[in-house]
């Protein structure tokens, strides 16, 4: 059975993404821009001439551009040096650093935005620590609305993608190409740059991709700690949408950062193809730090973690446990009480278990359909200029790039009637999650897919190995690393996101950040408490949920 | 290529039977802070035989939006919530069905915009307004400002905090507060002063939840001792405090010409399945026991004059007699048109 579905999945599996793709993305897209742009069935396109000819709407594709560009740079410049010491460096308490540094991920950024205040704002601790150090007046640290800021959170956030998608594919790589680099007495910077950066190549521009798109339509970042004086595209298609309903500046805006992203994308798809690959792909054994240098190194990046994302974090902790007075555990327990009678009260425990169904099924998806989708654009490589991967690959990155009101409204008008009667079902959340967890498992599979050299097949199917044996005993071990990072990633992207939850209308099935924004929608400090306890909540389930996904790993294929 | 459709077949079979609606289900699709008693429901639930399932999205505006997007195959039966500030936008797009109820007879005519043709009924109200720190005032022996003018003066500069317009319903209500105060012809209109206030301070955040809660001082730690929020945020504030108060940490100013007043309305949905039902809910939504049950769910003021407010609502809210009046017409007419040029004087 196995056998026969894997030899069927030349033609058929890996159709399934782009048929899931043409379903829930290309088909609710379509309906929303038409309705948007040819209400009358013919296509109105002044609206594109509007946004073209407008001042403000071409500094903001400037704006976003540019400083999503910064942030990228930014967060793998930063990200990097980590992943050199997760790679090489064996020390205690690895795994757990690396799942914290993931966690900034899931946080919805009213809470990122109330830590941040904590620490850095006007009466935060850091001023208030300085100002009575130094006997000083006014509050020294002045970050809040700044693009400072909006750097640092980007960073904050996406620094994990980062490190974890580079470390993932380089504990992958063979150091044998370095070593014989040393040998012939190459080392320093030289090393890093004619050497390691070729070889991770693939990586760092997958997670540049990444960030890139990320920050590109960055929307709570930009607004809540970027102050009003910044604007990305994806906040003025919100506004166009939800404020003004004025479709065709919406749908003609969403349209120009889509089709940005594609733009970029297709760059990006090039550049990854002139890629020296073919690897001999082999696990690298972490050792200890040994030298004065290595143990400089390890301090230095992990001080960065612990600063620019523990102590955030650690904010959120301390303000659950304190807002309202002294050390007190009475905001866990209100979130368990319901003084009003309220019909639509979530007790926690079934915040906790809406999050995790959803996040559950997400990821299931996501990585099925990822690693499909990854063999499917793996197998078209480097066939003629133009080979179909490099349209092929943009189109799954797409959803990314479409804001979550654009595809929430293609969804209410194009999934009312049967077979697809399904805007008001609780299955649209996690259809919806799967699209943008997709991106992630791409990205990270696919360029430890491509490093596998393609005689280790052929030898093992020459040796008589039938083509399951071939993928669990030669693919898998290969790309199990890299599995594990993107189903982490779309675990995360599952647990955090409530954009699309907000905007597609369907029984209460409220998640932990549904649970957080609802609380903090409404006065009383005890509300602001329970959103902040509720935060800790939501952190220490991923936490304990990325723990859960490290030791599977380890249990099943990961240490071959 | 047939396991393929199989495949996706199953994925549907799984996927799609969740929705069917039978006859006496009614959906109510309204905003996301939408609460009520579950014995409330329970009631109407039981008088009816009618089954109610809540819908809710992120806000009103998202609400009026999906429904006018989902017209002809709306998602449910009765909008709930929809406000002043986007009602002629409903009304343009025909979205609702008449209904009279005879429940209004206890509502006040005032309540009631689309007079005579009751697309919408009203069913609750709240006033935006300013919000000040008690202890800050007190501490500092401030003044409470009385009206808007007081705003720009020097001895409140960089205290008050506001939010955007172009995101927020109550930054939206209070800037209709000023233009309705100051007007958009003549010498000074509202632009004239939002830059006198830029000057003196002003700082405007995205949302109610930031302003409220980063920026305000009685909050958080904040540094803006007045924040734009609802006449009745202080009773929320004794209602929801992590122990027990004499008196709320904040004060609302409800001082004449200084508050708008949201006024919420229900209507049934053209096209709506269960109209039946639904005209039943509206009757069940104006009677008492909704009524009295809204503040504490909401925080919001029962329209019907025959009930009761809960005892923290009658010791800590006050409701301010004269809100600023504007045609709700123009509202939805000229939002744009008002944000844009708000933008250009404030933020630009």
């Amino acid at each position: 059975m196995v056998t026969r579905l894997l030899r069927g999945a030349g033609f058929g599996l890996p159709l399934i993404p782009l048929i899931f793709l043409a379903v829930f993305f290309f088909y609710p897209l379509a309906s929303i821009m038409l309705l948007s742009l040819a209400p009358e069935g013919r296509p109105d396109l002044s609206a594109f001439s509007t946004v073209l000819g407008t001042r403000r709407y071409l500094d903001t594709l400037w704006f976003t551009t540019w400083q999503a560009l910064l942030s990228t740079l930014l967060t793998i410049g930063l990200a990097l040096p980590g992943a050199y010491v997760f790679t090489r460096f064996r020390f205690p308490g690895k795994s757990l650093l690396l799942s914290l540094a993931t966690l900034p991920f899931v946080l919805p950024t009213v809470v990122v935005a109330a830590a941040f205040t904590a620490l850095v704002g006007p009466r935060g601790v850091v001023n208030e620590g300085l100002m009575s150090l130094l006997g000083m007046e006014s509050p020294p640290v002045q970050l809040q609305r700044t693009l400072t800021l909006i750097l640092i959170a980007h960073v904050f956030y996406n620094y994990a993608v980062a490190l974890r998608m580079i470390s993932g594919y380089w504990a992958n790589q063979s150091t044998r190409i370095e070593e014989a680099a040393r040998v012939l007495g190459c080392s320093g910077w030289r090393l890093w740059w004619e050497v390691r950066l070729p070889v991770l190549r693939p990586a760092i521009l997958a997670a540049a991709v990444l960030v890139f798109i990320f920050t590109f339509t960055s929307f709570g970042v930009i607004l809540i700690l970027g102050g009003l004086r910044y604007a990305t595209l994806e906040v003025e298609i919100y506004r166009q949408y939800n404020t003004f309903l004025n479709l065709p500046v919406a749908a003609a805006l969403s349209l120009v950062q889509i089709g940005s992203m594609f733009a970029m994308m297709i760059v990006y798809t090039r550049l990854q193809r002139g890629i020296v690959v073919d690897l001999q792909s082999a696990q690298q054994v972490a050792r200890k730090p040994r030298s004065r240098w290595d143990y400089t190194l390890l301090g230095a990046n992990v001080l960065l973690m612990v600063l620019l994302l523990f102590t955030p974090l650690l904010a959120l902790v301390h303000r659950a446990l304190t807002v309202g007075g002294g050390l007190t555990l009475t905001h866990f327990s209100g979130l368990g009480e319901n003084p009003r009678g309220s019909v639509l009260f979530v007790p926690p425990v079934i915040a906790v278990q809406n999050s995790l169904i959803f996040a559950l099924v997400t990821t299931l998806l996501a990585v099925s359909l990822g690693v499909l989708t990854a063999y499917l654009l793996s197998r078209q490589r480097g066939r003629g200029r133009l080979s179909l991967t490099s349209w092929l690959d943009p189109l799954f990155m797409l959803p990314l790039a479409t804001s979550a009101v654009t595809l929430g409204f293609g969804f209410i008008i194009s999934m009312d009637r049967p077979p697809l009667d399904l805007r008001s079902s609780r299955i649209l959340i996690p259809l919806a999650h799967t699209l943008v967890a997709m991106p992630f498992v791409v990205r990270s599979v696919l360029p430890a897919l491509r490093s596998i050299a393609p005689n280790v097949r052929e030898a093992a199917s020459v040796l008589g190995a039938p083509p399951w044996a071939v993928w669990r005993y030669i693919d898998l071990p290969l790309i199990s690393r890299a599995i594990i990072v993107g189903a982490t990633f779309a675990f995360t992207v599952s647990m955090g996101e409530f954009g699309a939850s907000l905007f597609v209308a369907r029984p209460d099935t409220p998640t932990m950040p549904i649970v957080i924004f609802r609380l903090l929608g409404q006065p009383g400090i005890a509300n602001y408490g329970q959103a902040m306890a509720m935060s800790v909540i939501l952190m220490a389930v991923c936490a304990a949920a990325f723990v859960l996904i490290e030791r599977l790993r380890r249990a099943g294929v990961g240490e071959f | 290529m047939k396991r393929t459709i199989m495949f996706l077949l199953a994925l549907l079979l799984i996927v799609a039977p969740v929705a069917a609606q039978d006859d006496d289900t009614l959906v109510i699709v309204t905003y996301g802070s939408f609460a009520i008693s579950e014995e409330v429901l329970e009631q109407f639930e039981e008088e009816t035989g009618v089954t109610v399932q809540i819908l809710r999205l992120s806000d009103t505006g998202n609400v009026v939006n999906q429904s006018i997007l989902t017209r002809d195959n709306p998602l449910g039966d009765v909008m709930y919530g929809i406000d002043n500030t986007f009602l002629s936008r409903a009304l343009d797009a025909d979205l609702f069905i008449p209904y009279e109820s005879p429940m209004l007879e206890n509502v006040p005519d005032e309540l009631q915009l689309d007079a005579d043709e009751f697309y919408v009924t009203p069913v609750q109200y709240g006033d935006v307004c300013l919000n000040y720190d008690r202890a800050y005032f007190a501490e500092n022996e401030l003044n409470i400002p009385q009206s808007l003018e007081d705003l720009t003066l020097p001895a409140y500069r960089d205290m008050l905090v506001v939010q955007n317009p172009a995101a927020s319903s109550p930054g939206l209500a209070f800037l209709i507060a000023t233009i309705a105060v100051f007007g958009e012809d003549g010498d000074y209109t509202y632009l004239d002063y939002w830059a006198e206030l830029t000057a003196n301070g002003v700082l405007v955040v995205d949302g109610w939840s930031e302003a409220y809660y980063n920026e305000f001082t009685a909050t958080g730690e904040g540094t803006y001792p007045l924040v734009v929020s609802y006449a009745s945020s202080p009773p929320a504030e004794v209602f929801f405090a992590s122990e027990e108060l004499d008196e709320a940490p904040t004060g609302a100013i409800i001082a004449d010409d200084t508050c708008f007043r949201q006024i919420e309305y229900t209507g049934i949905l053209h096209n709506a399945a269960n109209v039946e039902a639904a005209q039943q809910f509206i009757d069940f939504t104006l009677g008492v026991t909704w009524q009295e049950d809204l503040p504490l769910q909401m925080f919001v003021f029962p329209v019907n004059t025959e009930a009761e407010l809960p005892d923290v609502f009658a010791e800590y809210a006050e409701i301010p007699d004269n809100p600023v009046v504007i045609d709700y017409r123009d509202i939805d007419e000229k939002r744009e048109e008002w944000i844009e040029a708000w933008t250009d004087v404030v933020l630009r």
